[in-house]
């Protein structure tokens, strides 16, 4: 549904998208993650039309971006960063002509923008002012407006900002639901709300594609090493040769000597995948030790990203 | 065409549900109603005057022209006013768009730039009909009281809208190179001045500079409609203007596509 094939944006002799590729499948959810100022509003702008790249090309619904520009915006919804509201419309006026300009045919116009104000949950504000709305109103408004001609394509920058974490959720569900029927792009920092929302994440830092995959895939290939946390009281020299001679187990470490308290903690490392966690636990039973807590390490998608951002920082340095 | 209808219709609610058309034809009008009682009393002084002096003289009273000594320094004042006014309408036009980032609706929806260059001016120029439709009550006035002629009366108001469109187009122009409404206004102001006095230039420099810069004065135009003559000349020249603010406008916004701003 949409390709993006090498594409540049420089700004004077600053490049903020350099050399982008990827795709999303039609109906798939995808997120693109990236600190501030890695390139993620470029790249949706250069989607959008609003920009033009200064190279490589980018197609949407099969239409390219530059070249057929009338017939991408057609078939796009756009949520910007600050959604683009008019301050002193009404909610029902202002859907009113966002579907009139986006090309909703007269007569089901009011049907387009029941619709979007059902999916949206603003209803109930429809005939108030829009500078008068909070800010998660507003926000709702914004997404109303990016459905209201019913989009092949929605593109949504940090969709959730500003929101509370009852209208967050919300979105998100929103945003679940519109998928499958709907193809969208989803730029946002919180990392959770990629995990929780999309099926597969494009991670951008200064201007590149550092990695791509699902959230899953991500975090499993960075790992490569699992990690335990073993806490138990016993002899601390006896349990860490004990436990390092375990099948897969490759280091143990002592962490904190357990002295003024009931239990030291262990760090246990092994390279495998394996599951290592009952065989520990049986060792420890068997020498009469006392098992207080074992904890598998689990990577985030927060490490995976500082991983990833960081590391390419310091390849440049 | 319905994209074109849809962000004039936008563009005029948006005038009036903000304070800024009620302002503006309002001080608008309280101006121009104390201009139009001065020079009517002005005039009422003169005819009391030349009825006196026929009647020192023995002779049948004069016939005083109503269109020469009241209709004509009644448009032209109106003319100076909408110098001061008409920035105040077109300076938000695309610089709030881009204050409050609406313009990448615009940009992003399948509207053309020139359909919403074009809706503007339209609106710009709407709401500038309505402020000299207001005046006209100066002008029913002058009817019911007195005898003017209709023709010069049409033609002045055909050379008002003429020169106004003028100032919008350019209006439009200066309000997308900025995101600040003041900058948009004061820049608008400043252009159309320099071209409204730009004959003034003429006693300083050699008479066929002058000349040459004659031609390029907004007012010396406006003159010859405020006489109730028409001219194609002068409808050409204003409709040239017109037209080169509106092209400066779509350069200017196929441009900062291009810059990314």
């Amino acid at each position: 549904m949409i390709d993006v094939k090498q594409v540049s944006r420089y700004f004077g002799r600053v490049a903020a998208v350099n050399d982008i590729s990827f795709q999303v499948a039609k109906g798939e959810i995808l997120g693109f993650l990236g600190p501030n100022a890695a390139g993620k509003t470029t790249t949706m702008r250069i989607l959008t039309t609003f920009i033009p790249a200064t190279s490589g090309t980018a197609t949407v619904a099969g239409f390219d971006v530059h070249e057929q520009s009338m017939q991408v915006r057609k078939r796009i919804g756009y949520l910007p960063e600050n959604p683009p509201l008019y301050p002193e419309m009404r909610v029902r006026d202002y859907l009113d002509f966002v579907a009139k300009i986006k090309g909703v045919d007269a007569k089901r116009i009011k049907k387009a923008v029941d619709d979007a104000m059902g999916k949206t949950a603003i209803t109930n504000v429809g005939n108030r002012v829009i500078k008068h709305l909070s800010k998660g109103y507003k926000q709702r408004v914004g997404l109303a407006q990016a459905i209201v001609h019913n989009p092949d394509v929605l593109i949504l920058d940090e969709p959730t900002v500003g929101l509370d974490p009852k209208q967050i959720i919300e979105v998100r569900e929103l945003i679940k639901s519109l998928a499958g029927e709907h193809t969208i792009i989803l730029s946002t920092h919180i990392l959770p709300e990629v995990s929780m929302t999309c099926e597969r994440v494009v991670i951008i830092d200064k201007g590149k594609v550092v990695a791509e995959d699902t959230p899953e895939n991500l975090t499993k290939n960075l790992m490569g090493a699992q990690q335990l946390t073993v806490s138990v009281s016993g002899p601390d020299k006896e349990m860490a040769d004990t436990l390092s001679k375990i099948q897969g187990v490759d280091t143990v470490q002592i962490k904190s000597q357990g002295k003024g308290q009931a239990f030291s903690t262990l760090v246990v490392e092994s390279k495998s995948r394996d599951e290592l966690r009952p065989v520990i636990a049986k060792t420890i039973v068997e020498k009469g030790w006392s098992l207080y807590e074992m904890k598998l390490e689990d990577m985030s998608l927060e490490d995976v990203f500082l991983h990833l951002t960081t590391k390419e920082e310091g390849s440049v340095q | 065409m319905r994209n074109y209808l849809a962000i004039v219709e936008r563009e005029i609610k948006s005038y009036f549900s903000s304070p800024i058309a009620y302002i503006v034809i309002g001080l608008f009008l309280l101006l121009s109603g104390i201009f139009f009682y001065l020079i009517i009393s002005n005039f009422m002084q003169m005819c009391m005057r030349a009825d006196m002096q026929a009647q020192y003289y023995q002779m049948a009273p004069p016939k005083m022209n109503v269109n020469l000594y009241a209709i004509r320094p009644i448009l032209g004042n109106i003319s100076t006013f909408v110098l001061f006014f008409l920035p105040l309408v077109t300076m938000r036009l695309f610089a709030d768009e881009k204050r409050t980032g609406t313009i990448e609706l615009l940009s992003t929806s399948p509207v053309t730039n020139l359909q919403c260059i074009l809706g503007k001016f339209t609106a710009g120029g709407l709401l500038f009909i309505i402020m000299l439709l207001s005046t006209s009550v100066f002008m029913i006035l002058l009817f019911i009281y007195g005898k003017p002629e209709f023709g010069p009366v049409a033609v002045g108001y055909l050379g008002l809208l003429l020169l106004g469109l003028s100032y919008i187009s350019f209006g439009v122009f200066f309000s997308t190179l900025t995101d600040n409404q003041i900058i948009s206004a004061l820049a608008t102001f400043a252009f159309i001045l320099f071209f409204w006095a730009i004959g003034w230039f003429s006693s300083i420099l050699s008479p066929e500079i002058g000349k040459i810069l004659n031609n390029f004065s907004l007012i010396d135009h406006f003159d010859d409609f405020a006489k109730g003559v028409f001219d194609t000349r002068h409808v050409v020249f204003y409709c040239s203007f017109i037209f080169m603010g509106l092209f400066l406008s779509f350069v200017s916004i196929e441009s900062s596509r291009w810059r990314g701003r």
